[in-house]
């Protein structure tokens, strides 16, 4: 998308789409105006909660010729701010782990069945999404064809952190992941650590599964969040996202 | 907000959001990533009542030697409070 003579467009907009258990779960959906085939993009949002980032985050991905799909993890939780919601679901232990799996089957299905997608689907978050990008990637039903997890913490757990939403730590999954893996973490983030980080890497070499993974210096959790000062760090995010435009390009073109 | 760790008990007491007090039903007490606080965590706090919807909420986030120290300040008072009560 970088030709001045070119028309360009995109739709954007709040839908609904069948969740775990068949629910019908809100999910914020952008996609390039034009008859593709368009690779596809599940984007897990984080513990902020379904908020302003991921709704430009889907649009961004719209901008760079991608139909994606930011589905609300805590629609059944409650609706209000997305602040005020993810404190709630917060102090509750967050999004069931079996939960978000059937709510991105429901997501990638429906993906799958649009005529203008390629049949191709990535999945991506960051924080608690980028865990959660991880679980996905290893227990889809549906399946996927790549995945990217942004700093996400606790796909390393500690024994006595699992708890009954989040049983199983991720990293323990390793042997079902189904699709390459990226990861951009930050030397300065205390979770995951870069320790945790090297032992999820040690576990992906020893399992044998394609995978890359970028530690960027100078920078700690949620490098991409301009609208954090004290997260953003503007050398990893340019790099990081090269390398994410990169990574996608060579898994999800038709 | 990837370290998960939270906690949520049952209060009685009022709060102020806005221009509108609210009774207190719950507080949620997390060491985690905060939404405005410019750190990577804090002790955030959440005063609410689950039963008026999420928006009954009064939010703060404090550095953590700040928290303990407000601790501390809480209990100190209470148990001057506890002696002036049985004077």
């Amino acid at each position: 998308m970088d030709d001045t003579g070119a028309y360009e467009g995109m739709l954007a907009e709040t839908i609904t789409v069948p969740g775990d258990g068949g629910d019908r779960i809100h999910a914020y959906f952008a996609r390039p105006l034009g008859a593709g085939p368009f690779p596809a993009m599940l984007l897990f949002h984080h513990i902020p909660g379904w908020d302003e980032w991921y709704r430009e985050l889907a649009r961004r991905y719209a901008h760079h010729g991608y139909v994606a799909i930011a589905p609300d993890l805590y629609c059944r939780d409650s609706h209000g701010t997305a602040e005020d919601v993810a404190a709630k679901v917060r102090a509750e232990g967050g999004a069931p782990d079996e939960r978000v799996i059937g709510d991105a089957d429901g997501a990638i299905a429906f993906l799958r069945a649009l005529p203008y997608v390629n049949g191709r689907v990535g999945v991506m978050g960051t924080c608690s999404g980028g865990r959660h990008s991880v679980l996905v990637a290893s227990r889809s039903r549906e399946g996927v064809d790549a995945a990217v997890d942004c700093w996400g913490g606790n796909v390393v757990t500690p024994p006595e952190r699992l708890t009954e939403r989040q049983p199983v730590a991720p990293i323990d999954y390793t042997a079902d992941l189904q699709a390459p893996l990226l990861g951009l973490f930050g030397e300065n983030d205390r979770s995951p650590t870069p320790e945790q980080v090297a032992e999820h890497e040690a576990a992906l070499r020893r399992a044998g599964k394609e995978y890359e993974f970028h530690m960027y210096p100078n920078a700690g959790h949620g490098f991409f969040y301009y609208q954090y000062p004290q997260a953003y760090a503007a050398e990893a995010a340019v790099d990081g996202w090269e390398k994410l435009w990169d990574f996608l390009g060579r898994h999800l073109a038709a | 907000m990837c370290t998960m760790i939270a906690e949520k008990i049952e209060v009685a007491g009022s709060g102020k959001a806005r221009d509108r007090w609210f009774d207190l039903a719950q507080t949620y007490v997390s060491f985690d990533h905060p939404f405005h606080y410019r750190r990577e965590h804090a002790l955030s706090l959440d005063f609410v009542n689950e039963s008026l919807g999420p928006g009954a909420r009064v939010a703060v986030e404090l550095a953590p030697d700040a928290a303990r120290a407000l601790a501390a300040a809480i209990l100190r008072i209470l148990d001057e409070g506890a002696k002036a009560e049985g004077a």
